[in-house]
């Protein structure tokens, strides 16, 4: 008697890329449009990117029904927090939520692989990686999704600051300007475009700072 | 109202077929600060009158946003008013979710209106102690509705409640048949005159008064305390009733009066929640 095996999956994997850099004072959140099932493309124009908050902007890669359920959650838990408090919620009040969101489903997962980004209290760039289940952590920069193991050595290659152990402290959020930021978050998705049969299509970047909130879209191969 | 065996309970009908616990939620909606509502073809305005218990404390927040769309004024026992709000948000939040479209004001009113009548059927409840007058815009227009604690409710055209609320009643049926096709302004300024009319000559400035709008483009949102005091002034004539003050001289004179009246009392201004 052979264990029954299961014949169908609640999950499927839609693939794509997401990165979020932090800087001084903004925060890049980007992420590629392509969504995907199997060997095949679904869409070449579809969003990862959902704004939760006015400083809160998550991108997800994984199931993107889950994702989908997951955004309209947060963004209905924002609704009653904003009308509790009278305010938005921060970025790290948001990271605690969607950590509690996602733990609350630890024995049948959202399939989602997260990165939220935004701006803290105090107008410096914050980045956010969680796993599947709500473990999170705040660091400078990270990525997630089919490409992520090809962008993160990347990442820690540019960015890595030196061991947190010396003296003086350093700071995880990096030191580029938004500009050079910008620029190394293109590069990162033309290289990851190049290896990753799931990234590709376009890359949509937003860009969090003082001044609020830009969008912008940049070719990739499409193969 | 006179007390007699058939009050006590909500459960209880009197000989003459009415529920007395009911009628006399009712009357605490009337003991409540007055609250008014008007409506053109494509804004709602929601304004009312804040009365603080004294001068060291806060006024009540009488005004609540329910969503985008909708807003709710009311008037009588505050608490319960919070309480309804929350649902009310609570189920505007739900449906969006489900529909990822609004709540229509009419499905929302009726739920309202059923969860107070089973309050009125259960003798373990008591009824809510409050009015809502219900401002939102969906498909198919802007409306006004009045929910009251026994469940019923009624849509109008500019309506009234609370203390005084018939001065305004008064006003308000003499212009209703203009208010269809008003502007925007026009319609809160109307709303600012009828508050008026329910403070039996005590001078109206922003801070005893919160105006609250809704229409197309317009998500629902109570008007800074600024705007609404010019558009006091800007209506505002000669201050007919001057106080019985001791410079009869300094009293008796134009719009200066006015001015001095609005810098002496924001030292009193109420907290902003």
């Amino acid at each position: 008697m052979t264990k029954q095996q299961a014949n169908w999956s609640p999950y499927d994997n839609n693939g794509g890329s997401c990165v979020a850099i932090a800087g001084r004072d903004y925060c890049v959140i980007a992420a590629d449009t392509r969504m995907s099932t199997g060997y095949s493309i679904l869409t070449r124009d579809y969003s990862k990117i959902s704004k939760l908050a006015d400083k809160a902007v998550l991108a997800s890669s994984g199931f993107q029904a889950d994702i989908k359920a997951l955004q309209k959650h947060l963004a209905a838990r924002h609704l009653i927090y904003q009308h509790q408090h009278n305010k938005q919620m921060s970025c790290p009040a948001m990271a605690q939520l969607l950590s509690n969101t996602l733990y609350y489903k630890r024995f049948f997962p959202y399939y989602a692989f997260n990165v939220l980004g935004g701006l803290d209290s105090e107008g410096k760039g914050c980045v956010f990686t969680y796993d599947a289940v709500g473990s999170y952590e705040r660091v400078g920069y990270s990525a997630q999704g089919s490409g992520s193991t090809l962008i993160m050595p990347f990442l820690d290659n540019q960015l890595k600051s030196p061991s947190p152990l010396l003296l003086p402290a350093q700071d995880a959020v990096t030191p580029l300007s938004e500009l050079e930021a910008i620029d190394l978050v293109k590069t990162v998705f033309v290289s990851a475009t190049e290896r990753d049969i799931y990234t590709g299509d376009k890359v949509e970047i937003v860009i969090l700072n003082a001044e609020g909130l830009r969008r912008e879209f940049m070719d990739l191969r499409k193969d | 109202m006179f007390r007699n065996q058939y009050d006590t309970d909500v459960t209880t009908w009197s000989p003459a077929g009415r529920l007395f616990q009911v009628e006399y939620a009712m009357e605490a909606v009337k003991q409540g600060s007055a609250a008014i509502g008007l409506r053109s073809r494509t804004h709602v305005v929601l304004a009312c009158v804040n009365k603080a218990n004294n001068e060291l404390s806060s006024h009540q927040k009488k005004i609540f946003k329910v969503d985008d769309h909708i807003g709710v004024a009311i008037a009588g026992l505050t608490a319960d008013g919070r309480v309804l709000s929350r649902y009310m948000r609570s189920e505007c939040i739900n449906h969006a979710f489900t529909y990822e479209s609004p709540l229509p004001v009419g499905r929302l009113v009726v739920q309202l209106a059923d969860k107070a009548q089973v309050c009125t059927q259960r003798s373990w409840k008591r009824p809510y102690g409050v009015g809502l007058l219900v401002a939102g815009l969906d498909e198919s227009g802007a409306h006004l509705y009045y929910n009251c604690p026994s469940g019923n409710y009624f849509e109008y055209q500019a309506f009234a409640i609370g203390s005084r609320s018939q001065a305004a009643k008064t006003y308000l049926e003499r212009r209703f048949e203009k208010f269809m096709d008003s502007s925007r302004d026009d319609l809160v300024k109307d709303a600012l005159i009828a508050i008026r009319e329910t403070l039996q000559g005590e001078r109206l400035t922003s801070n005893i008064c919160t105006v609250a709008v809704v229409g197309v483009g317009e998500p629902f949102h109570i008007l800074d305390q600024n705007t609404v005091q010019q558009l006091i002034d800007a209506f505002e004539i000669v201050a007919e009733e001057e106080p019985p003050a001791a410079e009869a001289g300094d009293a008796a004179d134009q719009e200066t009066a006015a001015g001095e009246g609005a810098p002496a009392e924001e030292g009193a201004a109420p907290m902003d929640i």
